[in-house]
């Protein structure tokens, strides 16, 4: 199956040769749902929204390629059709989420821990460097080592290192059912009992805690979720997946928040960290949501030391720093490689980190 | 044999002397961990393909990571290449040592740093043998996924390097799905840490670059990997074919079917039959094409999808399906398709493996391309597969003390490889470029995607001293190559200057 629709690649090249010619930062769009991500954008708007349509989809591959400008909505549905998905269960965060910018900001939603991310999804990628040079890395295969793995870098790179134009990922099937089990707990209790049931060979695809109650999602082959259900007790609820959605999109009574919401990432047994706040822990602990108005600098220190990192997710201090701050050898790592793509800074200037 | 020089694009030159060198190395290192002398030396000319050959000028065996660093340094400051060295089980040539450089060695790094059953994550030196891993896990009810069939003797850091994967790829991913934090030291000798104890790490994803770089990047000094829960519930199928193309869409089908096997690992008539005479897997002998279907995880899912994968195989037309009743007999079946290789050379004095990788509809088309290729190059191919990726392992069948041989099987490999090009696939899966595909890369990919990856290259290793000649070929190289190699009638890299 191959559906054809516009192919911007040429237009987009010219676009960032102009610019590279004028010198003129790039600040690259997608549907614009996530630009509260990140450090605040500027430059010129290089739109990719037209850029859109579905490359390659051959489902019994496992693989899809489709443009950048392709709506995250419309990629699903079109996967849905022959009962797959994407593994790492992106969140939208608005009706015009487009695949470029959900690879670009590299979010990856509760299933991450069980089924992989973001990053882990994606197989190759079409993309134009800082010398308007229109680059092809990895395929539409799950193995392939030759060459860098350039495509894995390019997610969570926010547009920093070129203008994605195509990406091909890894997809898999819908599981047949799922069910959601639900425990109220104390925190040490949940972090406890999270460890232990992502242990356990049992069908988990989600494990989160709001403060109050431990969810636990199961999927799988229909007697297998209800024999694990059975297995692990709880309430059972009849939640339909719609728990799961809010939670990814941020809609629960949590993300209200008047406060800075910062997401760290850690390993999943750590104790709470001792920042003021309200926590909410996903991905079985490896995923924490902090409201708080504690000072950056307290919130990256406490990251760092749990053998992780921050990343200020909505925040009023969009000048400051976003990302966790990189040292020595990492930092100088960091801007080599930016600069390997981008060597005249144009695309999505500032967007990361301060100095690149 | 082919004893190998760089390429001269891509030698590093310098003129420093070995012995002054040394005596700055034996400042450092106690003396067993600087071998010198040829009959030392002998045992590290060569990786896993041993028809590449080179006497390293220097081993140096370190025991810790500091040792590593003030190496790294001295080897900068004097402009020395370096190669490192885990396993030397690598079938590219990625180890292959150089006659004016250091060969690094970390086989004395081997111990495991941490097993940390709550995080499920074990941190350990590079020199551990990937095995080891899940044996020291596996009281914790915890294993480490990715296992390569060289997993006895290929270590942590060679699989960093190369993003080993193995039969079990299809559904627990490669090396780079599983594997969280690994420390590096660059050819500066400075520390690093990339990726995190977490799931993701902060900044760039340099973890994801480094993963599969063939020790182009740095030096990976500890390494920290994911562990999964064990299985409660293993079953295997074996199905027999009297078609390969019966067997290549049954691979198909179940794929399409939403079954997501732990293994699918397809074998051909030529492979069947020289396994069966190693082992006594209990192969049906006549039989075209095998598959093996493994499945595994809780209880009632393992059983429901095995249900569901007998109906498509018998639906695809196999003639028999044995279930292995007991771990013994599963233990059989994938004897036979774990010992694919040593049973190879068992039929033929040698054998050249190679590694590409199909989309998976193009299976049948594929295995009567490398049979018409067989016979027009006169030799021997025997075919074994991680079907459910789509990566090929044909075998081809040699004798190298026939004058001509290893030319002609070095030429058929090749010729395979861009059959996986133009069908949309790769050249390699998993056993990583090095310097036997090296050429290849040049059809692989445009001149500009090789510059930029010279370009991630020096942002790691500025002067180009850590593994110098392999993996990413210079345009001089595919110039040269090109002309010789006309690719479907376009000639790439004619822009270049030859020499
Ligand atoms: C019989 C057999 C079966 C095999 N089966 C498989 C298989 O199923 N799947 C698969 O993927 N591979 C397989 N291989 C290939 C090989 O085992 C893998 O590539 C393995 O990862 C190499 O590990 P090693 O420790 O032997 O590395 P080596 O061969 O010593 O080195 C490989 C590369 O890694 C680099 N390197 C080594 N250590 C480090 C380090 N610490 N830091 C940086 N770079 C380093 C070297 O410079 C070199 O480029 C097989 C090989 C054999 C002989």
């Amino acid at each position: 199956m191959s559906v054809s629709a516009n192919d911007q690649t040429l237009k987009l090249q010219q676009a960032v040769a102009q610019a590279l010619a004028h010198n003129t930062p790039l600040n690259i769009r997608g549907g614009g749902s996530k630009a509260f991500y990140g450090r605040a954008a500027s430059g010129e708007p290089l739109c990719l929204r037209e850029h859109c349509g579905i490359v390659n989809y051959h489902p019994s591959e496992l693989v899809v390629t489709a443009r950048t400008g392709t709506l995250l909505t419309e990629l699903e549905r079109i996967l849905a059709e022959e009962s797959q998905m994407l593994a790492f269960e992106p969140p939208h965060f608005g009706e015009t989420a487009t695949l470029g910018g959900t690879i670009a900001c590299g979010f990856s939603g509760p299933r991450r821990p069980f089924a992989g991310s973001a990053r882990d999804s994606v197989l190759g990628c079409r993309i134009i460097n800082g010398k308007a040079e229109v680059l092809s890395f990895g395929g539409e295969v799950i193995k392939n080592v030759a060459g860098f793995d350039v495509s894995r870098l390019m997610a969570g790179a926010m547009g920093t290192l070129g203008v994605l134009l195509e990406v091909s990922l890894k997809v898999l099937p819908q599981p047949e059912a799922e069910r959601t089990c639900r425990f109220e707990l104390p925190v040490f209790g949940a972090l406890d009992r999270m460890a232990r049931l992502a242990s356990e060979p049992l069908p988990v695809s989600g494990l989160s805690y709001d403060g109050c109650a431990l969810h636990v999602r199961l999927s799988g082959a229909e007697k297998a979720v209800r024999v694990a259900a059975a297995r692990i007790g709880g309430d059972q609820t009849e939640d339909d997946g719609g728990y799961w959605r809010a939670l990814n999109e941020q809609r629960l009574d949590f993300f209200r928040a008047e406060t800075n919401v910062w997401r760290l990432s850690l390993p999943p047994a750590s104790q709470p960290l001792a920042l003021s706040g309200d926590w909410f822990y996903d991905w079985a602990g490896g995923l924490r949501w902090l409201k708080t108005d504690e000072p950056a600098e307290a919130v990256f220190t406490a990251a760092e030391r749990a053998r992780g990192h921050a990343v200020l997710f909505k925040g009023r201090n969009r000048g400051a720093d976003v990302f966790q701050p990189l040292t020595g050898k990492l930092k100088e790592l960091n801007r080599n490689i930016k600069q390997a793509f981008d060597p005249g800074g144009l695309f999505n200037p500032q967007r990361m980190y301060r100095d690149w | 044999m082919i004893t190998t020089h760089p390429h001269p694009s891509e030698k590093i030159h310098h003129q420093v002397d070995r012995n002054r060198l040394l005596e700055e190395f034996r400042r450092l290192l106690p003396p067993a961990s600087i071998l010198t002398e040829a009959e030392a030396l002998r045992p590290y000319e060569c990786d896993g393909l041993s028809m590449y050959r080179c006497l390293p000028w220097v081993v140096l065996l370190p025991e810790n990571v500091e040792q590593i660093q003030r190496i790294m340094k001295i080897c900068s400051r004097h402009g020395v290449p370096v190669v490192a060295r885990g396993g030397g089980t690598g079938l590219a040539g990625s180890a292959l040592p150089l006659e004016n450089g250091v060969l690094l060695v970390l086989s004395k790094l081997n111990r495991i740093l941490e097993l940390d059953p709550a995080n499920r994550l074990a941190r350990v030196q590079p020199g551990v043998r990937n095995i080891v891993v899940s044996e020291a896990a596996r009281p914790y009810g915890l294993f480490y996924a990715p296992d390569p069939s060289s997993q006895i003797a290929c270590t942590l850091g060679g699989n960093i390097a190369e993003n080993a994967g193995g039969v079990h790829c299809l559904k627990y991913g490669l090396t780079t799905h599983n594997v969280l934090e690994v420390r590096i030291v660059t050819m500066d000798g400075e520390l690093v840490t990339l990726g995190s104890g977490g799931l993701d790490g902060p900044g760039l994803d340099l973890l994801a670059l480094m993963v599969g770089s063939e020790g182009l990047l740095g030096i990976a000094v500890e390494i920290a990997v994911k562990l999964l829960p064990l299985p409660e519930d293993t079953q295997v199928v074996m199905a027999a074919f009297d078609e390969v193309e019966k067997a290549g869409r049954a691979v198909s089908e179940i794929i399409a079917g939403g079954l997501l096997p732990a293994g699918l690992e397809m074998m051909d008539h030529a492979i069947i039959r020289a396994a069966e005479d190693f082992v006594g897997a209990g192969y049906p002998a006549e039989a075209e094409a095998i598959l093996i279907v493994e499945f595994d995880g809780m209880r009632e899912q393992v059983e429901e999808d095995l249900a569901r994968a007998l109906g498509l195989l018998d639906a695809c037309g196999a003639y028999r399906l044995d279930v292995a009743a007991t771990p013994a007999d599963r233990q059989k079946l994938w004897a036979g398709r774990k010992s694919a290789f040593p049973a190879a050379g068992r039929i033929s004095p040698d054998y050249y493996c190679m590694d590409g990788t199909i989309p998976r509809r193009f299976l049948a088309e594929t295995l009567k391309k490398i049979a018409d290729l067989s016979r027009q190059y006169g030799l021997a191919v025997a075919n074994v597969f991680h079907a459910g990726d789509g990566n090929l392992h044909p075998l081809i069948l040699y004798d190298a003390a026939k004058s001509g041989e290893l030319a002609r099987a070095e030429q058929l490999g090749g010729a395979i490889l861009e059959h996986c090009i133009a069908v949309g696939g790769t050249i390699t899966g998993e056993h990583g470029v090095g310097i036997e595909k090296i050429n290849q890369m040049c059809l692989q990919f445009q001149a500009n995607e090789l510059q930029q990856f010279q370009a991630v290259k020096r942002a790691f290793d500025v002067e180009g001293l850590l593994n110098p000649g392999k993996a990413v070929p210079s345009l001089h190289r595919c110039a040269e190559w090109g002309a010789m190699h006309v690719h479907q009638g376009r000639l790439r890299f004619s822009d270049i200057e030859r020499f």
